[in-house]
C-alpha cells in the first residue's frame, strides 16, 4: 500500500472549507496578524533616525519579532484543535474508518493549517515592507539592508511548522481541546524563544548559529510528519483506551 | 475460485474477545454471516455491540481470537486493505456540519480514491433519497436526515459489508422507518448487513439472523427459530366463563403438555404441535358446554426471547 495523495488532498480541501465556513477561524486569522504588523508600522514611523546602526537595528529586531509570533501562533491554535476536535464532534470515527492512512491524514491536517499560514504571514509582511519604504531613509535602508530580512522569510515557514507538528502531536494525545490549545501554545513557544535571542544577539547572530536552528527546525518540519504518525493510534482515539 | 469465494461468508467470527485492561468488552465471540445475509446482534447498552463493529472494522484490536472480514483475515497488516472493502456507520452520523451534504460526500469519496466519486455520490443520494438537498449545509438537516447522510457515506464505496451500529438510536418513529425502508431496499440490492440495535421490533422486522449478545454471545438464529427454541408453543384460550372443572376438559388431550389459568381468566395451554392441539381443544370445550370467545396460538416477540436470556443470564451470575 503507498501513500495517497487523493486520500491526503480530501482532508486538506476539507479543513480548507471548514475554515471558510467558519466566521471565528477567519476573523481570528485576520485579526491576529493585523495587531502584528500594526504594531511595527507605528514603530518604523516613529523610530528616531539618530539612533546609532545598532539601536536601529535592534529596535528592528523587536519589529520583527513581532512579525514572526505570526507563523507561530496561528497554527499552533489550528493545529492542536485538528484531531482533538474532531474526535469532540464526533467526526473522526467515519473519517477513521476508511482506508486513510496516519501519516495522510496527518500531512493532510498540517498542510491545510500550513498553507494559509504562510499566505498570511508572507501577505503581513509584504505589507510590512511596503510601509518600510515610507519611512525615513535610515530606517528604509536598516529594514532593507539588515539580516533580520533573510530570518524573517527562512524562520517563517520553519516556525509555523514546528507549531503545527507539535500542535498536531498534542492533539492526537489529548482529550481535552481546551488543553490541547493550551498545551499547542506552549509547545510553540521554545524555537520562536531562540529565534529572538538570535535575533537581539543574545546568542550570537553568526552563519553558525543560524544555521544550526534552521537545521534543526528544518529536521523537525521534515521528520514532523513520522512522529504525530507514531502518536497516531486509531484504538485510543475512538476508545479512549491504548492496545 | 470465483465460486468458492461467492459462498465464502462475508464475516466469520472464530472465538474472538475484547479486554480493556480487567474489564471485558466482548468474550469467546464465535458466528458467521453469509453474503447478502441482514445480521443483527443485539443486546442491552454496554454489551459489547459498538465494540464488536469497531473490533471487525479494524478500529480496535481483539485481545484473542480470529476473524475474517469481507474474505480477508483480521490482521494489523490487512487493515487498510479490509477498511477499502467494507462501511461503518457510526451511532452518531458525525458530519461536517458547517459543509453541505455533497461536500460531505465528496471528502469520502476522496478517502476511497473513487475513480468516478460524482457518479457515486449522486448515486448514493438517490438511494436516501436526498437529491434535492445534496448543497443545503448538514447543519440544516434533522437528525433523520442526517442519518441518512450518514448512510449515503456509506454506500458511496459499494461495500462489499456494511456496519450499521444503532442507526436509529435517537430517531423519532417517522425518521427510523424511514431508515428501516432504506435498509430494506439494501438487502433487496444483495448488500450483506451486520446491524447492530437494542430495539427489538427493529431486528425482527429487518435482520435474516440476530445473536442476542451481553458480553458473550447468548444465542444465535433466525427471530422465529430463537422464539421457539426459548419458548414452548402455546395456544391462549378465552371462554365467556371459566370452566367448572378445566381439568377434566384439558388433561389428556392429544398435542397437550400442559395448561394453566392465568390472572386475567385466559387458559395458557402448551402444546408440542398447535396445529395438532387446537382442533382437539376446540372440540373437547364445545363437549364441555364451553362459551369460547377466542383461541389464539401464541406468538412470543423477539422482545420476550431478549428478555428471557438476558433475565436468565443475570439469575446466573446472581448465583
Amino acid at each position: 500500500m503507498s501513500f495517497s495523495r487523493t486520500r491526503t488532498l480530501a482532508i486538506f480541501h476539507k479543513e480548507l472549507r471548514e475554515y471558510r465556513r467558519n466566521r471565528l477561524i477567519v476573523v481570528t486569522m485576520v485579526i491576529l496578524p493585523v495587531i502584528f504588523i500594526a504594531i511595527p508600522i507605528v514603530l518604523i514611523f516613529t523610530a528616531s533616525h539618530s539612533e546609532s546602526s545598532t539601536q536601529l537595528e535592534n529596535s528592528i529586531g523587536a519589529e520583527l519579532l513581532f512579525m514572526l509570533v505570526i507563523p507561530a501562533m496561528i497554527p499552533s491554535t489550528l493545529a492542536s484543535y485538528s484531531v482533538v476536535g474532531e474526535r469532540d464532534q464526533g467526526t473522526l470515527e467515519p473519517v477513521l474508518t476508511t482506508p486513510i492512512r496516519s501519516e495522510e491524514f496527518a500531512i493532510g491536517k498540517a498542510l491545510a493549517v500550513l498553507v494559509p499560514t504562510l499566505v498570511i504571514s508572507y501577505v503581513a509582511f509584504l505589507v510590512y515592507l511596503a510601509c518600510a519604504l515610507f519611512a525615513h531613509p535610515s530606517v528604509t535602508s536598516a529594514v532593507f539592508g539588515s539580516s533580520h530580512l533573510l530570518i524573517l522569510l527562512l524562520f517563517t515557514p520553519l516556525l509555523a511548522s514546528w507549531s503545527i507538528w507539535a500542535g498536531i502531536a498534542i492533539s492526537t494525545r489529548s482529550s481535552d481541546v481546551r488543553v490541547a490549545q493550551s498545551l499547542g501554545t506552549f509547545a510553540s513557544f521554545p524555537p520562536f524563544i531562540l529565534t529572538a535571542l538570535i535575533l537581539f544577539n543574545v546568542i550570537p547572530q553568526t552563519f553558525g548559529s543560524i544555521l544550526g536552528l534552521v537545521a534543526a527546525l528544518l529536521l523537525f518540519a521534515s521528520l514532523g510528519w513520522r512522529l504525530v504518525s507514531a502518536m497516531f493510534n486509531r484504538e485510543r482515539l475512538v476508545s479512549g483506551t491504548r492496545s | 475460485m470465483g465460486d468458492q469465494s461467492r459462498r465464502a461468508p462475508a464475516l466469520s467470527v472464530r472465538g474472538l474477545s475484547k479486554h480493556f485492561g480487567e474489564r471485558v468488552a466482548f468474550d469467546d465471540v464465535s458466528f458467521e454471516v453469509s453474503q447478502g445475509e441482514v445480521f443483527g446482534l443485539l443486546g442491552p447498552n454496554g454489551a459489547g455491540k459498538t465494540t464488536t463493529v469497531r473490533t471487525l472494522g479494524t478500529l480496535i484490536a481483539p485481545t484473542s481470537g480470529s476473524a475474517t472480514v469481507a474474505g480477508i483475515p483480521l490482521s494489523s497488516g490487512n487493515d487498510e486493505e479490509i477498511r477499502k472493502r467494507i462501511a461503518i456507520m457510526p451511532e452518531s452520523p458525525g458530519l461536517y456540519l458547517r459543509l453541505t451534504v455533497a461536500e460531505n460526500l465528496e471528502c469520502f469519496a476522496g478517502l476511497y480514491e473513487l475513480s468516478n466519486g460524482d457518479e457515486r455520490i449522486q448515486a448514493a443520494l438517490r438511494a436516501v433519497n436526498l437529491v434535492d438537498r445534496a448543497n443545503d449545509p448538514c447543519h440544516a438537516l434533522s437528525k433523520g436526515l442526517r442519518q441518512r447522510v450518514s448512510l449515503a457515506r456509506t454506500l458511496l464505496s459499494d461495500p462489499s459489508v456494511l456496519f450499521l451500529d444503532e442507526p436509529t438510536s435517537g430517531l423519532d418513529p417517522a425518521a427510523a422507518h424511514e431508515v428501516h425502508y432504506l435498509i430494506d431496499g439494501l438487502r433487496n440490492r444483495g448488500v450483506t448487513i451486520f446491524l447492530t440495535t437494542h430495539r427489538l421490533e427493529e431486528a425482527e422486522q429487518l435482520c435474516d439472523r440476530v445473536a442476542i449478545m451481553n458480553t458473550t454471545l447468548r444465542t444465535i438464529g433466525r427471530p422465529d427459530e430463537l422464539r421457539d427454541r426459548i419458548f414452548h408453543k402455546s395456544i391462549e384460550v378465552r371462554t365467556r366463563i371459566p370452566l367448572p372443572d378445566p381439568a377434566a376438559v384439558l388433561d389428556g388431550l392429544p398435542g397437550v403438555d400442559r395448561w394453566r389459568l392465568d390472572r386475567s381468566g385466559v387458559y395458557v395451554i402448551s402444546v408440542s404441535d398447535p396445529t395438532l392441539a387446537a382442533p382437539e381443544i376446540t372440540r373437547a370445550l364445545v363437549r364441555a358446554g364451553a362459551d369460547l370467545l377466542s383461541l389464539v396460538e401464541t406468538r412470543h416477540s423477539l422482545e420476550e426471547v431478549y428478555l428471557e436470556l438476558i433475565h436468565e443470564q443475570a439469575e446466573v451470575k446472581s448465583k
